[in-house]
């Protein structure tokens, strides 16, 4: 049966092989394309979940089904801190347990379907482009099923890179916009920086474990935390560098926004729903070092609490519907890492689970209103569309509100267990970090507020009110077709019912039915902090529940009826040089381009053009120069004539004489 | 029976005789010439696959000795003979040359005859260099390599093509007549420790040189100077390096390929064979010094390269920074870094050739090599931007790629002594996706802007058929590295044990 797990990454590695080696070809049609498309993610997605069935039955969820492909890197010996000869080997392995196993059902799951969705959304490209857009989707089935499945460090980089490169050809799907290849370019740059810390964790991890296998790695920590102390806060900060990259946190989130300038259903698939939540998982993954490094969980936790807080503040004023949902996930992803520094890896899964569904919903939702607005992004010409769109308009309104956090839709109770359990790290002073927790949970029901704002405030420039961009497009206005409508119905309900798999206990009062968090527990567990009642727990729900709620009434208020529109314009022109500052996103791309990018291309200039030419060849060609001077002097000494030779022969002679005389 | 009795010398002076013969036929049968060229270098690579055949990696010595006396009196002998860190080279040689010929198919159309001969002879040279374990017999090939060379650049080059050939050649020869000098010292040191001449290899690793307290003026000290400048100016070592932009931009295609791809490694090579084993001591203690050296190269080699305006400029200038990697590497020491320093070689030259062969297709058919002459190509040339796409990824590093494999071995080797070396040079790791990922979309991405590239032809069958072996090996060592790996593994563990 090993060979299932296998066939998980095989199927859409070779769907993306046929595409991407035939699909140039003149009689290969864009119906074969699909078909073969749909092949590679679908039989992905049986064989993923034949194998977590195996899995369940004949390993059970507190065993991890770990199965050796090939040994990849050969043993090489190496040395580790302690001195001694260790082993270096790295092995094409794989490992379903269940943390991996959520992933691969909802990474296949949600694949699948955005391929279906695709089918039809990339339906105006010409057979070429349709080809090589289906062998990248593919392609990126195939990485981020190694990412996840990866039992060890390196194959799990090997997927990470795999996503990352998916992702650089996805953005730049429309190649001939220069600004398209651009964003795909810095999403892979910026990653790589990310990667940076990455590499740089995994040669730590090897010189302090002798091994880069996450189940040794694991038996070495828990057999003896206290004689990793130190080297663990190391390993985990610059494995959450590459965290950082890959999910988009503060400072290196700026990749993701230009990001959109990919085909809608990548937005979906790899900027929201799986590509993005990689680095919360690989912490998860990590758990067990993080778990004994405080001060790399609190740092976990911060980044994650600014970001979801900066970045949901910034999609209060865009205009750009993907660039709303964009900053919408940056933000997610924070309260992701919020909760895994709060040491709630569970609860961070659960909002990756969440997640997945609603914000792959939101983005084929936005797909949708776009395809049927022939490319419209700007919410200010938008309006009106409820009934025209009606699939598109409840299935976004519902993605919406499971977003917003309200109850018994899934991101509630996501949401809701973040949020309690980082007001319980605070509580219980986790790790004596008691007060910055107190204070990210602040940030966390701020975030909350500006998220049900923001969302409601796009909810109602699409879908409300009167239309406001040109007649014209208006007229086509259609309705998606069943491949696209069909995946939107599917994820609509997805997120509203996933939430259920995750119940906490004060939501249910007291009984025990967070399958979620048991099927996680040998895998991404909860660290205890302190234990809040259950009037505690109904009073935090109360009020994020009540934020939420404000500010979905305030949207309501400001972009809906007579008077829509009047307070929001009031406001910035009381506020110009707020609404400057989140409408042009804090002027952070701004900032690095002048503090990064401009002196490195001068610096980069300068190597060449003072280091290079003048200082180090200069200096050759001088040499060579006045060589060449001297032997045309000297030359000059070389007449031929014998007359001269025999003079300087004498004074020569005579010169010896005066020196020897003196 | 065995077909070949002397496998060595049969594949060193194939090429070179082949090459003397095609100098007796008339240079108007340009087509004989062509294909006699190709097919030898196909033999070449057969008698290639057939010592590798012949060789057991189990074990880390010298293997399939062929040797004869050729100046007795003065210990001179020839002696060819391989081990698992000239294998892998050589097998790198071997196949380079037919790529190399295929390529220069359609380019090279004046005095054809005059640049296969000397292609032929240079593979000779190459081939009698890595094998060659006779110091005399070595320095011999090492001079021959420079003759053949020196014209490819000079005669068949670009604008500025004599500049850089006479570059190339000063260079060069400061280094290895200094590098003479210290052979022949040798020989008399030896001489003096045992009483008899002797410039074989093997003695010399008996020979113990004084080492003073001092850096300079011990006698192991100057001749591992001696040595390792010579090999430095040819890997190149910072700041040694700036006659390689012109000779890699100048040199037609496949002069650039093989300088790249091959010449280059002679470098790193001679480092290791020869400065690590014979002057121990010396070598331990400029380590840092080269360290230092490297982790610049790798930084600045890419800077430099981002500034390029020119596609073999930029190319040539991200070798300063690969090979960098691979100083770093060697100079690291430990098993783990030299070893992935040496699959690096290798991995060097098939991406960094792959990159001169691409860059060659496109100036076939537009000559220049400009990069804003050129611009969304992808939607013209949708292959050609597959294969320099391929190309693109191993050069950076891309895992599942040969790079990956060879730059993480060196850095994870390198960071379990020298975290901060380590940590540095990572970031070239960063730069290098700068510079090709700016390449690729000034050429490829972005409007097709200008008309002349409109109706460019994609890349043809011949091409795709040079670059094929390349893109088989970039998988396959990505992919399965152990088989490469396996190769040098054992005479690694001897080098740095003995």
């Amino acid at each position: 049966m090993d060979a299932v797990l296998g066939l998980v990454l095989l199927f859409p590695l070779l769907g993306a092989l046929t595409n991407g080696l035939l699909g140039h070809r003149r009689g290969w049609s864009k119906k074969t394309t699909a078909a073969v498309a749909l092949l590679g993610s679908g039989l992905a997605m049986v064989a993923a979940w034949v194998a977590i069935g195996h899995w369940l039955i004949h390993f059970g969820r507190h065993h991890a089904w770990y199965v050796k492909l090939f040994s990849w890197i050969p043993t090489l010996w190496g040395q580790t801190t302690s001195g001694q000869l260790a082993p270096f080997t790295v092995d094409f392995a794989l490992r379903l347990d269940g943390l991996s196993a959520v992933m691969v059902f909802f990474v296949t799951l949600v694949g699948f379907l955005i391929h279906v969705y695709s089918v039809g959304y990339m339906d105006g490209e010409g057979a070429r482009g349709y080809a090589r857009y289906f062998a990248y989707l593919n392609l990126f089935m195939f990485a981020m099923l190694t990412l996840v499945l990866g039992a060890n460090l390196v194959v799990m980089f090997v997927g990470w890179e795999g996503v990352g490169l998916c992702s650089y050809l996805l953005i730049g799907y429309y190649f001939t916009e220069g600004w398209c290849a651009s964003a795909g370019k810095k999403a892979f740059i910026v990653n790589r920086v990310g990667d940076f810390g990455f590499l740089l964790g995994i040669f730590l991890a090897y010189k302090v474990f002798g091994t880069v296998d996450f189940a040794e790695i694991g038996r070495l920590v828990e057999g003896n935390p206290s004689g990793y102390e130190g080297y663990l806060n190391a390993v985990g900060l610059l494995l959450f560098v590459g965290a950082v990259g890959k999910s988009a946190q503060l400072p290196l989130y700026v990749w993701l926004p230009d990001a959109m300038a990919g085909p809608t259903p990548v937005s979906a698939l790899i900027h929201a729903a799986t590509m993005v939540t990689a680095g919360v998982y690989m912490v998860a993954r990590a758990n067990v070092v993080y778990r004994y490094a405080p001060e790399a969980m609190v740092v976990v936790a911060v980044v994650g609490g600014l970001t979801a807080v900066f970045a949901a503040s910034i999609g209060l004023a865009q205009n750009d519907l993907k660039k709303v949902l964009a900053y919408s996930t940056v933000s997610q992803l924070g309260y992701m890492f919020l909760a895994a520094g709060a040491g709630a890896f569970g609860a961070a899964m659960f909002h990756v689970f969440t997640h997945a569904f609603f914000k792959a919903c939101l983005f084929l939702g936005a797909g949708s209103v776009i395809h049927a607005l022939g490319g419209e992004q700007d919410v200010r010409r938008m309006g009106g569309l409820r009934g025209k769109l009606p699939t598109t308009y409840w299935t976004f309104v519902v993605a919406t509100l499971a977003l917003a956090g309200i109850p018994v839709f899934s991101g509630f109770f996501s949401k809701d267990e973040i949020l309690g359990r980082v007001f319980a790290a605070g509580v219980g002073d986790l790790h004596g970090y008691g007060r910055v927790y107190l204070g990210l949970w602040v940030l966390g029901v701020v975030g909350a507020f500006l998220t049900a704002f923001y969302m409601f405030r796009a909810v109602h420039m699409v879908f409300s009110g009167q239309y406001r961009g040109e007649a014209e497009r208006l007229h086509h206005v259609h309705e998606a077709p069943a491949t696209m409508a069909w995946p939107l119905r599917i994820l609509g309900v997805g997120s509203v019912v996933v939430g259920f798999v995750g119940m906490g206990k004060a939501v249910t009062f007291g009984a025990d039915v967070n399958w979620f968090e048991h099927f996680l527990h040998d895998t991404a567990p909860v660290v205890a902090t302190a234990h809040l009642s259950l009037g505690l727990e109904w009073v935090l729900i109360l009020l994020s529940v009540g934020v939420a709620g404000l500010g979905i009434f305030l949207a309501t208020r400001f972009y809906t009826g007579p008077h829509a529109f009047q307070t929001p314009q009031h406001l910035t022109q009381r506020f110009p040089r707020l609404y400057a500052l989140l409408a042009n996103k804090y002027y952070v791309d701004e900032v690095y381009e002048k503090t990064i990018v401009k002196p490195l291309e001068r610096t980069s200039y300068f190597s060449w053009k003072g280091l290079d030419t003048v200082a180090i060849d200069g200096t050759l060609n001088a040499l060579a120069f006045f060589t060449e001077i001297a032997g045309d002097f000297l030359r000059f000494l070389q007449t031929g004539n014998v007359r001269n030779y025999v003079l300087w022969i004498l004074a020569g002679a005579a010169a010896f004489v005066v020196l020897l005389a003196v | 029976m065995e077909l070949v009795s002397f496998p060595l010398s049969t594949m060193i002076f194939l090429p070179g005789l082949a090459g003397l013969v095609l100098l007796l036929l008339p240079s108007r049968w340009i087509a004989l010439h062509r294909w006699v060229s190709f097919l030898v270098s196909l033999a070449t690579l057969a008698l290639a696959l057939t010592v590798l055949s012949r060789f057991d990696p189990n074990v880390g010595d010298f293997q399939l000795t062929e040797s004869a006396p050729w100046l007795p009196s003065l210990g001179i002998s020839y002696r060819v003979e391989v081990d698992g860190l000239s294998l892998l080279l050589v097998l790198l040689t071997a196949l380079l040359q037919p790529v190399v010929f295929l390529s220069s198919w359609g380019s090279i159309q004046d005095k054809v005859k005059g640049y296969l001969v000397s292609m032929l002879v240079l593979e000779t040279g190459v081939l009698g260099a890595f094998l060659a374990t006779d110091l005399f017999l070595f320095y011999v090939f090492w001079e021959l390599m420079l003759i053949p060379m020196y014209f490819i650049i000079g005669v068949w080059g670009g604008e500025r093509r004599v500049y850089a050939a006479v570059k190339f050649v000063l260079f060069t020869l400061a280094g290895s007549l200094l590098m003479l000098v210290a052979i022949l010292y040798m020989a008399f040191q030896y001489k003096a420790q045992t009483g008899t001449y002797s410039f074989a290899y093997a003695d010399w690793l008996a020979v113990q040189l004084p080492m003073a307290e001092g850096f300079w003026g011990s006698p192991q000290m100057l001749a591992f100077a001696a040595f390792a400048l010579a090999f430095a100016i040819k890997v190149p070592v910072w700041p040694l390096h700036t006659w390689l932009p012109d000779a890699h931009t100048e040199a037609p295609t496949g002069g650039s390929i093989i300088l790249a791809g091959i010449l280059l490694k002679l470098g790193t090579y001679g480092l290791l064979r020869f400065n690590r084993a014979l002057f121990p001591e010396a070598w331990e203690r400029s380590r840092s010094f080269f360290m230092i050296l490297a982790v610049v190269a790798i930084i600045y080699g890419a800077l430099v390269s981002w500034a390029q305006k020119d596609m073999k400029r930029l190319v040539a200038f991200s070798s300063v920074s690969h090979m960098g990697f691979i100083i770093l590497g060697m100079f690291a020491g430990g098993v783990v870094a030299t070893q992935g320093a040496l699959l690096q070689m290798v991995n060097h030259g098939l991406s960094t050739g792959a990159l001169f062969l691409l860059v060659g297709v496109l100036y076939d058919r537009r000559h220049t090599r400009m990069i804003e002459d050129y611009g969304g190509l992808a939607a013209v040339m949708p292959l050609y931007t597959g294969t320099f796409l391929l190309a693109t990824l191993a050069s950076v590093g891309l895992p599942g790629l040969n790079g990956f494999v060879g730059e993480f071995l060196i850095l994870l080797g390198t960071y379990q002594s020298q975290p901060v070396a380590a940590a540095i040079g990572a970031t070239g790791v960063i730069l290098g996706a700068v510079y090709m990922l700016s390449l690729v979309q000034r050429v490829f991405w972005n409007p097709l802007s200008h008309e002349e590239n409109l109706n460019l032809p994609d890349i043809s069958w011949r091409e795709l058929t040079s670059f094929a072996p390349l893109a088989v090996l970039m998988v396959w060592i990505g992919v399965y590295p152990t088989t490469f790996l396996s190769l040098s593994e054992k005479a690694v563990q001897k080098l740095l044990g003995g």
